[in-house]
């Protein structure tokens, strides 16, 4: 009976520490965005949308901003998908039992795992000192080799999941090995393929590292892509450090603006892969 | 020529599939030993035999499916109409046309009823979209679904039932017109109901195709088939007549397996 009892305590004991730990470190993530939400509300106006960001002392918005995220981050995008799915698809489709894959997943998780300024560097290196100047396309290129290594893994893990008897059952019939992947594999592995893409923009839309060596900042409009480019977290890196009082608003709008975006990104990525498991 | 031999003629099937001398190998281990045997046209053979005997492996060498895996290769001669396709100049894709396989546990594409059956005709010819639904709906016929599906077609072909997607599957294998179909243990993931009515789709298709099917289930041999191998470790023990080979055994394995004494 005592030995029960004991053990009665023990477990008491350990779900009262688990619970603990969880409320410890959950309420750590109430506050930030609690706060987040707080001070970023406050500055939410039009203004943030459609005027540029100011110099110090006057109004201004983070258009510029935002508008250089977006076409950093789609272009980012549009260049490291096809890479990543194409090599991707080779690892789980061709390559699966060679040696050449074995390598490049390696290097992939080594390069998924690169602190995001030595991407930054590599990246200034070997564009922006060739061009003399920062670029919003040096940005675009960073981000791309952000996505590169999300989108292969990802690519990679769901066309594992598919299972071999459907790509059977698709050469029995006599199909070739591109047309089972094109309109079988990929299409059993839809949901998980876009849930990758989505949790690769969600990656990089929040890095400010590999953008300062490469987009750096822009204090006005710019849609020349050959000319350094405005972000958000470059923007609020700038302003949050700065002494005055608007910068440092816009810098709490800021973060909250892609705070909401990533959540929404990530709530849809989940909402994707448990249709994917219900569908089953 | 005698009379005997004259109705042993009349008798004798036509040879779609011969094998001779067939060797398979996963790596190093070997697991088809010498196996020479028929196919005859237009009748079902099955493949018995316990667990690892080699006979899913034998199927899986007669549309080459072995080839999408490293490692695996077979030696001998496997002639389809009198051409050996172990060849490796074979065209494989055009081999698989041929020879339609339906797998142990339904496959249906995630896709609708419809693309499922669309699927393997668009690999071979471009029909016109009502020649399309007429193939489409001939394939659900034969293979005795249309009556279930034809107000669902655009639906996803995973929502139907076991029995359904396998028959599903059988379908799409018979609407690219093979010639022979490969039937890989088709009822072991089937319910009784299911199975019946997917084993009197086998008797149907047997007028129209050479069949070979792998069974466990050693009544379903007996009802279904016309010929049967009996295979164990790889060797082919005794083929014959189905008839012949459950009532009158050459030989003592084959014999101790049909009455349960080993398996």
């Amino acid at each position: 009976m005592s030995l029960y009892a004991s053990r009665r305590g023990a477990n008491s004991a350990a779900t009262t520490l688990c619970w603990v730990a969880a409320v410890f470190g959950l309420s750590w993530l109430a506050l930030i965005l609690g706060s987040l939400v707080y001070e970023g509300v406050r500055g939410l106006s039009p203004a943030v949308f459609t005027e540029m960001t100011p110099p110090p002392g006057s109004k201004g918005g983070l258009l510029n901003a935002i508008a250089g995220s977006l076409v950093m981050t789609i272009i980012g995008v549009a260049i490291g998908t096809p890479l990543g799915m194409l090599a991707g698809t080779y690892m789980a489709e061709y390559g699966r039992y060679s040696k050449l894959t074995m390598i490049v997943r390696f290097i992939n998780d080594i390069l998924l795992s690169a602190p995001s300024i030595v991407i930054g560097l590599f990246v200034y290196t070997v564009l922006v000192h060739p061009m003399g100047h920062f670029s919003g396309i040096s940005g675009a290129v960073a981000l791309a080799l952000l996505v590169v290594p999300v989108v292969v893994r990802t690519t990679e893990d769901m066309l594992l999941l598919v299972p071999g008897s459907m790509r059977e059952a698709a050469s029995a019939l006599g199909a070739p090995r591109a047309h089972v992947v094109a309109k079988v594999a990929y299409r059993a592995a839809k949901a998980g393929l876009i849930t990758g893409v989505l949790l690769a923009v969600a990656r990089v839309s929040g890095e400010t590292a590999p953008l300062l060596f490469t987009a750096l900042n822009n204090q006005f409009w710019s849609s020349d892509l050959t000319a350094p480019m405005a972000s958000l977290p470059v923007v609020i890196f700038q302003f949050a450090l700065s002494p005055y009082k608007d910068w440092q608003q816009l810098a709490w709008t800021g973060a909250l603006l892609i705070t909401v975006a990533v959540l929404a990104l990530s709530i849809a990525a989940r909402a994707l892969s448990a249709g994917r498991r219900n569908s089953k | 020529m005698n009379a005997a031999a004259q109705i042993a003629q009349v008798k004798a099937p036509l040879t779609k599939v011969s094998m001779r001398n067939l060797d398979f190998f996963y790596g190093e281990s070997r697991s088809l030993k010498d196996v020479t045997m028929p196919l005859y046209a237009n009748k079902v053979t099955s493949f018995i035999g316990p667990s690892g005997c080699g006979k899913s492996t034998l199927l899986r060498v007669l549309n080459r499916m072995y080839d999408l895996y490293p490692g695996q290769r077979a030696e001998g001669e496997v002639l389809l109409d009198g051409e050996n396709i172990l060849d490796p100049a074979v065209d494989i894709n055009a081999l698989r046309s041929r020879i339609g396989m339906v797998f142990q546990k339904p496959t249906p594409f995630p896709m609708s009823i419809y693309e499922n059956i669309a699927f393997g005709i668009r690999l071979y010819e471009k029909l016109p979209r009502a020649d399309m639904d007429a193939r489409v709906e001939g394939a659900l016929r034969g293979a005795a679904l249309w009556d279930e599906v034809k107000d669902k077609l655009q639906t996803s072909g995973l929502g139907l039932s076991g029995g359904q997607q396998q028959r599903l599957c059988i379908a799409r294998s018979v609407a690219v017109q093979p010639e022979i179909i490969l039937f890989d243990e088709p009822c072991s993931a089937l319910d009784p109901i299911s199975t019946a009515k997917v084993e009197e789709l086998i008797d149907e298709l047997a007028s129209r195709y050479t069949i070979a099917i792998v069974t466990h289930n050693m009544q379903q041999a007996v009802r279904v088939s016309d010929y049967t191998a009996f295979m164990y470790l790889g060797e082919l023990v005794e083929f014959g007549e189905t008839d012949d080979v459950f009532n009158k055994p050459q030989a003592k394995r084959t014999l101790d397996y049909i009455t349960g004494r080993f398996g």
